[in-house]
This record gives structure tokens, sequence and C-alpha cells, in this order.
């Protein structure tokens, strides 16, 4: 057990500085202990010791332990020296296998648009027509080409489809469905928390300490939480330490400092190489058109044009999705991700691995509602560049687990299964009379879910949800939020009697206070 | 019978269902003109009807109306600026520190009115103005017009030829309302956010100009252009761009039916505090106030304050990229068409909110009570100022402006005299 326990340490400890090695981080810090050695306190004789102190008051070692902090949070531990890559990806072998056929099914529905449509996946832009979109790169909303024959590549509902009917082989459950059973609409048996647990996980929600969303109130004198609260964030800021961050935005960040706060968890910078690699993307951007930008205009026209908080920004989500669609760095994340990047091949030469591009360039197909992960993050962001790295760094590290089957336990899949298990668990009666009538309540909630609750909720109370989700490294409130929601229209939906009408009592979560629905429900129901 | 003599009886001339479903839901009456009335909601026309010298109307007790007699001294842009022009020179003759200047001679606490001059009277003075920055855009607007109506840009001094009294070829515009054009210094540094322009309308009810006692409504919206705004010559003629009136955005392509390029000014509130930062956020909303308050008390002195009447004012206002607001123009009768789902929804609550303040308890009013209606009843108001209650109460008074709330203050200013720092109503 020690042997291997330290064996796991090693080998991350291995990964860790393999991925850091060579990055613009290293080769600062060398700089850095260069530029050291004029100083009159590095002395020959302790070399090394003095170079570690000064790089420790100068702050760098801050930066270092940042970004080790980063990639053990994105990256999970090595399970076994021996375990296959896949493993890292996904462990079990029939959800590797429901996720091929779901990728297969949907490069298929592009391909078959693409050929409907006799265009091209990829077509080089002429002199003329990349003059014209760099004239217009700040004002592409204004731009109406004609979408009509586009149709989003698919939608949640089509995804749930698939989750709803994937079983695990080796699990034989030949029994009727009855109370002992799990009556909802996943049914694969996957691990997930029950509330015991989850109050253990989330007890900085608990009620006798203070948040963000309940405590700052206009009831509620500044005095009592919010005013230490946002001095406690000026000084995490201030000392620029990740982890810390990530412990204190548990409970909410105040507005002004979220932006950076954020920025400081998932370690984005904004140096002039990130600036200067987005101006590349967007110069890709202009000499290539993508079939998927038409998707992606497609689906901005649907969604956020539309949405009475986010339509100002829409010229910005073209700006950061367009070039998302071409930046290759994103197919890092396919190592932990179940989901592997679609391939296309060059005209002619099908099957030819010699020829074959991964499909776009990010190997991430978007689907209806996907530039809603983008339109919250510009509240807070308004320089483009900064903008595009959080939004990528937020997908890698979380919303990619929305839309692709896996067992991890912020997957959609361990999500979905969640909420229904807490509902069932804890809102029997409410359970039982939504699936008599029809309205399983997971083909309400599974669209909150998938897009973490965007354009449902008010847009200041999604950015203290998505604080949690920062704070806690996890998808499970979304999970846990979406049961808290109907547990407090409980006595609404009990008077329904069809899935529309069930439907109708939680189309408007725009009023909804996401703090108070999250504590009730976890540390204040009784159970 | 008593029950029916009780209900309150209105009379309008403006036929919108925001305005009616509240008289209904109050169980009023509705009468005709000529018949005994308790509430008139007016359009501008008739009330310059009911109070003009021929007609010797004469209001009861129990009539309340909707308007100031002399309200255009605040709602016409040329009696606007004249009337904020004549209150500075009163502060700077009487050394009140409200009339400061910096050291370019421009005043430091009520310079919020762009730079604005009445044509064709101080043509000769514009021209001067004008040439000390030749490549400043100007605003022609007509006095008398609403919506957007006969407005445009310019940047040469060719282009408004036929106002400079001294032409030959032109004949002498008459001083008459109708042909008179104010020309303000156009804000070609707006603040834009997701690179679009975009204005401030803001609801401003006063019941009484003296004492002056105003409240604000905290759902105000900001406006958006729906064309990308870019300050280069070639678009001046492109009035999508330059003017947020909803009237004009309505019929550009991009005008959008479910949001109407509107959005709340929560929004506004919660992205400049992402983005700048609190303590200027709170600075540029307590000068909001301001600007607000000093032009209602620039026009309190020459108002009629009749005690049958009320106001509702929509306040435009741009703010510019330092974050500094501006006082475009004050509307007397704010748009009530409803352009989408939630505007209906926000008008129909400004109604009712206004008229649970000046009609107390929806019951028969009488014009002489105080005015000075309970907190509760203030819906989705708030006491902006207070006159009354400003001059009684000392400077300790508590008054804390909290953080991230409404847009409104609590309580009322304590400043008449001394220096107001502008971060907070203190």
């Amino acid at each position: 057990a020690m042997v291997d326990a330290e064996s796991g340490l090693s080998l991350t400890i291995a990964r860790v500085v393999q991925r850091l090695r060579g990055s613009s981080l290293h080769s600062q810090l060398e700089r850095q202990a260069r530029v050291s050695l004029h100083k009159p306190e590095i002395k020959l004789e302790s070399l090394k010791e003095d170079i570690k102190d000064f790089l420790k008051t100068s702050g760098w070692e801050k930066k270092l332990q940042n970004a080790v902090y980063s990639e053990l949070n994105v990256f999970p531990s090595p399970c076994h020296p021996a375990a296959p890559p896949e493993h890292m990806k996904e462990p079990l072998a029939y959800m590797r296998k429901a996720q091929g056929s779901w990728e297969k099914r949907i490069l298929k529905s592009l391909n078959s648009m693409c050929t409907e449509l006799s265009i091209p996946l990829a077509q080089k832009r002429s002199v003329s027509e990349q003059k014209e979109l760099l004239n217009k790169w700040n004002e592409m909303g204004t731009d109406e080409p004609d979408l009509s024959l586009f149709r989003p590549v698919y939608a949640p509902k089509d995804f749930l489809e698939v989750l709803m009917n994937l079983r695990n082989p080796n699990y034989e459950n030949g029994e009727q469905p009855s109370f002992r059973n799990h009556l909802g609409l996943i049914q694969v048996p996957l691990k997930v928390k029950d509330i015991p647990e989850l109050k253990e996980d989330f007890s900085e929600l608990g009620l006798n300490i203070g948040q963000l969303g309940i405590d700052d109130s206009a009831q509620v004198p500044p005095e009592f939480f919010e005013n230490e609260h946002v001095r406690v964030g000026q000084k995490v800021l201030a000392e620029q330490d990740s982890a810390a961050a990530q412990q204190y935005v548990r409970q909410g960040c105040p507005t002004a400092l979220r932006a950076d706060l954020w920025a400081l968890i998932l370690n984005i910078s904004n140096q002039p190489e990130d600036i200067l690699y987005y101006e590349q993307l967007k110069s890709n951007v202009i000499q290539h058109n993508l079939l998927v930008d038409s998707l992606i205009y497609k689906d901005v026209k649907l969604t956020a044009s539309n949405d009475d908080y986010y339509f100002v920004f829409e010229d910005y989500l073209y700006q950061v999705l367009l070039c998302f669609s071409r930046d290759t760095s994103v197919l890092e994340h396919f190592a932990y991700s179940s989901a592997t990047p679609p391939k296309s091949y060059i005209r002619g030469k099908l099957g030819m691995e010699e020829y074959a591009v991964f499909y776009p360039p990010n190997g991430v197909i978007p689907f209806h509602g996907f530039s809603m992960y983008v339109a919250p993050l510009c509240f807070l962001y308004h320089e483009p560049s900064k903008l595009y790295q959080m939004f990528r760094e937020m997908y890698v590290r979380f919303f990619f687990r929305l839309h692709s089957i896996s067992s991890h336990p912020s997957g959609i899949v361990s999500l979905c299964l969640l909420f229904e298990t807490l509902l069932q668990t804890h809102l029997p009666q409410l359970f039982y009379h939504l699936r008599e009538i029809g309205a399983q309540p997971l083909r309400i909630s599974f669209k909150w879910m998938v897009r973490a609750f965007s354009g449902y909720l008010a847009t200041d109370q999604l950015l203290l949800l998505w604080d949690r989700i920062l704070g806690y490294n996890s998808l499970e409130i979304l999970a846990v939020l979406a049961a808290a929601v109907f547990a407090f229209r409980a006595v609404n939906l009990m008077e329904v009697t069809s899935l529309a009408a069930a439907e109708a009592v939680l189309a408007d979560l725009s009023t909804l206070k996401v703090m108070p629905l999250l504590q009730i429900f976890l540390f204040a129901t009784v159970t | 019978f008593r029950i029916m003599a009780g209900k309150v009886k209105w009379v309008t001339d403006i036929e919108k269902s925001v305005l009616i479903n509240n008289f209904e839901k109050r169980g009023w009456i509705q009468v005709a003109e000529n018949e005994d009335w308790n509430f008139y909601w007016m359009s501008v026309q008739t009330i310059r009807n009911v109070f003009s010298v021929e007609t010797g109307y004469r209001l009861s007790d129990d009539q309340i109306v909707n308007h100031f007699p002399n309200h255009y001294e605040l709602t016409r842009k040329d009696l606007m600026v004249k009337n904020i022009k004549r209150y500075r020179k009163e502060l700077e003759k009487e050394g009140s520190p409200l009339a400061e200047k910096d050291e370019n001679g421009k005043y430091i606490y009520l310079d919020f009115v762009p730079v604005t001059f009445m044509l064709p009277a101080d043509y000769n003075l514009f021209v001067e103005e004008f040439r000390k920055n030749p490549s400043s855009t100007w605003i022609m607007k007509p006095c008398g017009k609403a919506q957007g109506k006969g407005i445009f840009l310019i940047n040469k001094l060719s282009q408004i030829k036929k106002w400079s009294r001294d032409s030959k070829t032109s004949s002498f515009v008459s001083q008459s309302s109708k042909e008179a054009y104010v020309i303000s210094l156009y804000i070609n540094n707006p603040l834009l956010i997701g690179g679009k322009k975009f204005d401030l309308r803001l609801y401003v009810l006063v019941s009484t100009y003296r004492p002056l006692r105003c409240y604000m409504y905290k759902l105000g919206f900001c406006r958006f252009c729906t064309v990308k705004y870019t300050p280069s010559t070639s678009e001046l003629d492109n009035m999508f761009v330059h003017l947020t009136n909803v009237a004009i955005q309505k019929h550009g392509d991009d005008y959008n039916h479910i949001h109407g390029g509107k959005w709340t000014v929560s929004n506004l509130r919660l992205y400049l505090e992402s983005t700048r930062g609190k303590e200027v956020t709170n600075k540029l909303f307590d000068e909001i106030h301001w600007i607000i308050v000093q032009s209602l008390k620039a026009v309190a002195p020459v108002m009629n304050n009749d005690k049958h009447c009320f106001e509702c004012y929509g306040y435009d206002i741009i703010i510019d990229d330092k974050l500094k607001p501006w006082l475009i123009e004050v509307n007397a009768s704010p748009s009530l068409t409803s352009s989408t789902a939630n505007d209906r929804i926000l008008k129909y609550n400004l109604i009712n909110d206004t008229l649970n303040i000046a009609v107390p308890n929806g019951e028969i009013p009488d014009c002489k009570w105080n005015k000075s209606p309970p907190k509760e009843v203030l819906g989705n108001y708030e006491v902006l100022y207070d006159e009354e209650m400003a001059q009684s109460d000392g400077p300790d008074r508590d008054m804390r402006s909290r953080s991230g709330q409404s847009s409104g203050i609590k309580g009322s200013r304590a400043r008449d005299s001394g220096k107001p720092v502008l971060t907070t109503w203190k």
C-alpha cells in the first residue's frame, strides 16, 4: 500500500513536471533566477537557497504553485501505472462504447448536412472575402447570412434519448421496477452521493456560514458578513493564491472581485503570448471558412440574440466561438475526456491516416445552446482575448463533461442520476406523481443541467452558482439545484396533470434565488 | 348611492391599455371629459388647453391631473437648458459651493448638459464654439418634437446655413416654437457595451415642486442601438446607429421583439460593477441621481406648483466612456406603448405605483393633502429627494448607501448648502 501511494505520487509529480517543462512559466522562472544573480542578497555559497528565497519573496513561487494546482485540478490522478490511456478518458468499457456510437451519429449528421447542402467542411476564403470579414470582425452580428438550410447538429433532448438507453451489459436487472429500484430515465448503476455526503462536501453552504446570495441582501446590515468577506477577497487577490481563491469563492464572489478571482482560480493571466495566440486564431478564422461557423452563427442567432441578458454581447460570442473552433490546444483535453475528436479526411483520401485531420480543428462540434456557455462570461470580461481564454479554460475543465458520456461524478450521466435519486428519495410523492402523468422530471431538468443553467437563471444568480462550480471544482451542484427547484415548486407541480403543464410551472426560473434554494434543500429539509 | 359616490371618476385621452387596466382594477369609473371627474390622465395638448388663460378652467379640490401646467420649462429642450443655465448663474452669484468651477471654467458639479445653443437666436455664439473644435459633431433637435423626429447630425457649418440670421439666401426663420431648434455637442465617446451604444431611460415622479418631492422608479432601462456604433463620419446619416429612441430602432432590420433592445438598469449595474468596480459604479449612479435632482431644482422656481398636479417624467441620460452621465432630455409624456411583453409589464407596474402615490388609497382625492405617502405604497419607487425632510433633519442622520442593490437612494439628501460628496449622498 505504501509503495502504491508513493508510486502514484511520483507519477503525478512526473506528469506535472512534464507538462510544465518548456512552458512560458518555466522560461520566465529561469530568467528570473538568472536575473537574481545580480542581486546582493544572492551569495555563491548558498546559491540554491538564496535563489529559492528570492523566488518566494518576489511572488514567482506562488505563480508556480498556482500552475501546479491548476494541473492537479484538471488532470485526474493516474489510477495505476499500468492502466492504458483510455482509462484516464473513461474507465468503463460500455461507456466508452456508447460515447463512440454517439460520436459516429453526430459526425454522420454533420457529413450528411454537408453533402445535402454541397458545402465543404472547410474552405479557404478569397482575398476579398477575407478583407470583408476583417472589416466586420467587431460586428458580425449585423451580418445576415442565409442560415435557413442549416440545422443544429443535435439538441439536448436528442442527447437525453441516448442517455436513457445506456445500459451496463454486466448488470442484469431482471426485477420489475418498484419503489426499491430506480424509477427514473437513467438506468445505469453509477454511484452518486446522498444528502449526508453532499452536506459534507458542500459544508460551506451550511446554515451557519455566511453566503453571498443570502447574507448580502438589503435587509442584512453589511457589517454582519459582507464587508468582512469583501476584505478577505481583496486579500486573497493580493496574495495571488489560486488554492485560497478556490476555497474563498465557495461563499460567493463579491461582484467587483469576481472577474479577477475566477481568473486566479483558472490560472489565466492574459500574457502577451496569450494575446498573440488569440490573434493567430483570429487570422485562422479570417483565412478559412468552416462549416461549423454556420452552425455557430445559427446557434447564437437562435439563443443568445433572443436572450434579455445576453443579446448585447452577440458580437463577442462570434469572436470567441469562431476562434475556439480553430484552437488545436483544446485537443489536449481529450486525454481526460471520454470523447474523441472526429476525424475527417482530405477529399479523395478517405481512410488514409496521413490525410486525416481533426474536424473542426478543436475537435468540438457545437450543439444547440452551446453559445450559452460563453454568454455569462461577457458580463465579466470585455477584452476579447481574456474572455476567450476564460471560456476555453471553463470548457476544458467543466463544460465538456456536460455533453459527453462518461462515468465521471461531474459527467452529465452522473448528474442526471444524482438529480433523479435526490428527487426520488426526498420527494417521492412528487416524483411518482410526475412519473404517473408522463412528466419524468429529468425531461424538464435535463436542459438546465446541460447548459449549467445559463439562460434559465437571472445572470447575477447564475454567476453565484458558477462561483460554487469553481469553488468545489465539481458540477454536482447543478443536479442539487435542479432538485431544489423541483422541491421549491412542488406544491404547484403536484396539481398538474400533463407534461406540458409541468413544463409551464417550471418555464420561468428567472426570479429564483439560487443560494437560499440550495441551502434549504441541503440543510433545512427534513429527510 | 354611497358606494358609487365614493368611486373615483376618471377620464383619459390616451387610449393605452396599461392606463385603462390600472383604472379598472381599482374599480374606478370612466366618465366623459365634460362630466364631473376626479382624475384625468391628459396628453400634453390637453393640459395646455386646461390651463390656458382663455378657457379659465378651474379645478376643484377633488380633481387631479397628471401634468404641471408649465411642464415645458423642463420638457422643452431649449427651456430646460435655459433654466439650468439660469440656475447655475444664480448659484454662482450667491457664492454657493455647488457652482464651483475648475481651472478651465467648467462647472465641477453642474456640468451635466452637453453644450447647447438655441437656433437661430444663438447662432453666432454657436459658430464661435464650433470653431474652437471644428472636428466636433453636433446634434440638431427640433424643440417641439419627440420620438426622435426631425433630428439630424452635422459636422460642418454649411449644413445649418439656413439657421444663420445673416444668411441672405434663406428667409429668417420665425421665432415660433415650431421651427426653433437646439443644437448640442454630440457625445461621440459614449460608453459602449458589447460594442453597442445605449442610453438610459429613467422614470421620475414629482408630486410637488415647492417643497420639492420626487421619486425615482427603480426599474429603469437601457435602450441599445441595433447597429454597431461607429464615430466615423460616413455613418452620420444612419440614424439607427446614433439614436436610441425605440421609435426609431423599431424600424431597423435588427430590431428584436423579445427583448426590444432593452436592458434593465440592474443588468447595467451588474456589468459595470463586474468590469469597472464598485466605487466607480456607485459614483455613476449617485451622479445620475444628482443631475436629476439638480434639473428639478433648476425649474422649481418657475414651475406653477399647482396642487392639483403631479407628473411622471421620462429622463433620457447618456453615459460617456469616462462614466460621466449627461442629461439629454426630459419627457413629459413618456411613451406608454409597449414594444415587448416585458415592456408591457414594466409600464403597467409603473402606472400602478404612480397612481398609488398620486391618488392615495385609490380614493377620491383631496388635493389639499400633504402629498406624503407612507413608505409601503411606494412600490418600485424610491424617494429621490424630499426637500421638507432634508431641511428638517440634521447632518448626522444615518444614511447608508447599500451596494449592489436598487439604483435609488434611501432617505433623502441633507445637502443644500454644503459641498456634495459625489460618491454617496452624505
